[in-house]
């Protein structure tokens, strides 16, 4: 299998490189055409400038914590605990109003909690050694524990109107909504980072190859852990959106969202076995992931049932370049056939004893 | 963590090489480990609440084990073959809902021709996923990440907002969870049974033996000649069969069942295969393990809400202790690899 993605893509240096993402990322805008077209013609109310802020608005803060996670994947690791991050932000963000604290204070305390929390992700998958899959189940469960235990069955609701605005209106004279602003600006600067810098390029090393990347003398463990910690960020910074939005903080806020983060990542384009993926396929995946739920809440689908389309999309992304995949060893299969068939069947293994 | 992997062999027979002696006895101190920490703790909460050894909360906390140790035991299956399944809690779900509904609506129906239902419709998603992991070859932590959307998805659209409420059952079928033999649920001597079952087989057979051996080093199994695609969808197909059957358990033992029943259960699960000593990178670990992790995490929870402690408390136990779990497990598999390099110098020189 990976001999298959080798040949595809290890040819013909830089272009050869790009040229498979490319043609994803091609696939990804037909994808967001055709959704626009068959929402348009589901409703009239789709391609309403007030119907894009709604869809900027429910998706805005899984958009932001997809930036990061496409990197952590590319290098290789997975982050499962960003909805627990933004549920534990969240918590305390809530606890701190509660008792009176200035709301500056609370953005601090928030920030560190959320790069305390890609720290302690980052350093158990690098310094201990541990699977980020396993790691990050586990801290899955802890932060949202700790989201439980600060704030138990309690609502805090109570937010000032400066800041829950921040959550409900446009930015001035445009049509977007502020997480949507702030996710904007963050793909810019993600897509230069991972694109045009040797940070960024480091990314794609290791995860194409953590070993070889070591030994080119790339810090692998710290480029990971900073990943970890940025994710931890972006969480607590979506935890932030998210409270305002709904001005609520409750204990699960934000939960299943892991989920949805992951499956924008790979429906991008981005290889679970790392290495591969741009943000331009992530700013498509999130408008195509966003478009659809948009597109089913028009038609009035059962709203819990959505997971039914995020999955089918999920298993579709990662199905498609398979299929490629398929049709190319099928087609080596058969020609190497028809090559050997006139012939005697020779031995595949070339013998040295002789 | 490959130290269990052996090659086949009849049971009984000695150990020739004295690593792989070593090896046993770390892995044998390990069980012994998450039972010490069972007994304290059973042990000291019983000391500051007595009620906590009640006939009755061992009974609750014996059937809630149960299930919880089933679908430890299809998981363990997968993750040993370095796959994993998150999808049983869903599949939990939308079997306890089909199978309460069954229960509900048709009275003279035998309680076996419920628990194949279960079983049906658990094969039926597992056959799916195993299908999608073994010839789509995509990564099972992929798939079954969709799957555990889709199933759900399903499950909400046929539930509706609806639910099966205990009073439409036919009186058996909620004796299930609460029939006992001497003061023990016949749930639990069942499962045990199952589990002991499940263990033989991995720990003797060459199916399961293989199983080891490709979550060990997947390579090399295929070089070996392991049929790699049967094992690792019989390991899925089991996985989901076996969620089947929980799902009618957990209909039986909770009454009421709706839309959410079983949600982001997967993860407790596994949680309690990882704290139960199996490597979530497969080729170690046993089935009993895995059983007592969840008895361990399932105890935990009791004691906790006997000890009064709010149940809020619960889930970041969970996932400091799964956090703890793996760092000790990391931490044994160094220790392991280093005394038998040191070992293997030895007899060397």
């Amino acid at each position: 299998m990976e001999h298959d993605v080798d040949a595809a893509t290890g040819g013909g240096g830089g272009w050869g490189r790009l040229r498979p993402a490319m043609r994803w990322e091609t696939g990804l805008v037909v994808v967001v055409i055709a959704i626009a077209i068959m929402g348009s013609s589901l409703s009239p109310q789709f391609l309403t400038a007030n119907n894009f802020f709604n869809l900027g608005l429910n998706n805005g803060e899984i958009a932001i914590m997809a930036l990061p996670m496409a990197l952590i994947i590319i290098s290789g690791e997975i982050d499962l605990s960003v909805e627990s991050t933004l549920g534990m932000s969240s918590a305390v963000l809530g606890v701190l109003w509660a008792d009176h604290w200035p709301m500056l204070a609370i953005f601090v305390v928030v920030a560190v909690v959320g790069a305390l929390a890609g720290a302690i992700n980052g350093l158990l998958v690098t310094r201990v050694g541990l699977p980020s899959l396993a790691v990050t189940i586990g801290t899955l469960a802890l932060y949202r524990g700790i989201a439980l235990i600060l704030l138990g069955p309690r609502t805090v609701a109570n937010f000032p109107t400066i800041y829950t605005n921040v959550g409900i209106v446009a930015i001035p004279h445009t049509d977007l909504p502020y997480s949507i602003g702030i996710f904007i600006v963050l793909a810019v600067i993600f897509a230069i980072v991972l694109h045009a810098t040797p940070f960024g390029r480091s990314i794609y090393a290791m995860g194409d190859n953590a070993e070889a990347a070591m030994f080119a003398g790339l810090r692998v463990k710290r480029i990971k852990t900073t990943l970890f910690i940025v994710s931890g960020v972006a969480s607590a910074l979506a935890g932030v959106l998210f409270t305002f939005r709904l001005n609520t903080a409750v204990q699960d806020n934000g939960t299943g969202l892991s989920l949805d983060v992951v499956a924008i990542v790979l429906l991008a384009g981005v290889s679970i076995f790392g290495g591969k993926g741009s943000i331009g396929g992530v700013f498509l995946a999130v408008l195509a992931f966003a478009g659809l739920q948009n597109a089913l809440l028009l038609t009035n689908f059962n709203q819990e049932a959505t997971g039914l389309v995020t999955g089918g999309l999920l298993l579709v992304s990662v199905f498609v370049p398979n299929a490629a995949m398929f049709v190319r060893s099928i087609r080596r299969a058969v020609t190497r056939m028809t090559r050997r068939m006139p012939s005697e069947p020779a031995l595949s293994m070339p013998r040295k004893d002789t | 963590m490959t130290a269990t992997l052996a090659p086949h062999r009849e049971p009984g027979s000695p150990a020739p090489a004295s690593s792989r002696r070593l090896a046993d006895r770390v892995f044998r101190i390990r069980e012994f480990g998450i039972v010490a920490v069972l007994v304290v703790f059973v042990a000291v909460t019983a000391s500051i609440q007595s009620r906590f050894l009640s006939s009755t909360n061992i009974q609750f906390i014996l059937v809630d084990a149960t299930i919880f140790a089933l679908l430890a035991l299809g998981e363990t299956i997968v993750v040993i073959s370095r796959n994993v399944d998150l999808s049983v809690g869903s599949v939990l779900g939308l079997s306890a809902f089909l199978t309460a509904r069954l229960a509900s609506n048709t009275h003279g129906l035998p309680l076996p021709l419920v628990f194949l239902a279960g079983i049906g419709i658990g094969l039926l998603c597992g056959i799916v996923n195993g299908l999608m992991v073994t010839i789509g070859r995509v990564p099972s932590l992929v798939v079954t990440l969709a799957t555990l959307y889709i199933i759900r998805g399903a499950d909400v659209l046929i539930v509706g907002g609806g639910q099966v409420v205990p009073s439409s059952y036919y009186p058996s079928f909620l004796t299930i969870s609460k029939a006992t033999v001497a003061g023990i649920p016949d749930l639990a001597i069942v499962v045990a049974v199952v589990i002991a079952g499940g263990a033989y087989w991995l720990r003797t057979y060459r199916s399961g033996r293989e199983l080891y051996a490709i979550g060990s080093n997947p390579d090399a199994a295929r070089l070996a000649g392991i049929p790699m695609g049967r094992r690792v969808f019989t390991a899925f197909a089991l996985s989901g069969a076996i969620a089947g059957v929980a799902g009618v358990l957990w209909a039986s033992r909770y009454g009421t069942v709706d839309s959410t029943a079983g949600t982001s259960y997967e993860l407790q699960v596994v949680a309690a295969v990882v704290v139960g000593g199996v490597a979530i990178f497969g080729g170690s670990g046993s089935v009993v393990g895995a059983a007592i992790g969840a008895l361990l995490l399932q105890t935990i929870n009791s004691a906790l809400y006997v000890l009064g402690v709010s149940p809020n408390w619960d889930q970041a136990i969970a996932g400091f202790l799964l956090i703890l779990a793996i760092v000790l497990d990391r931490l044994i598999s160094l220790r392991l690899t280093a005394s038998l390099r040191r070992r293997s110098a030895r007899r060397g020189a």
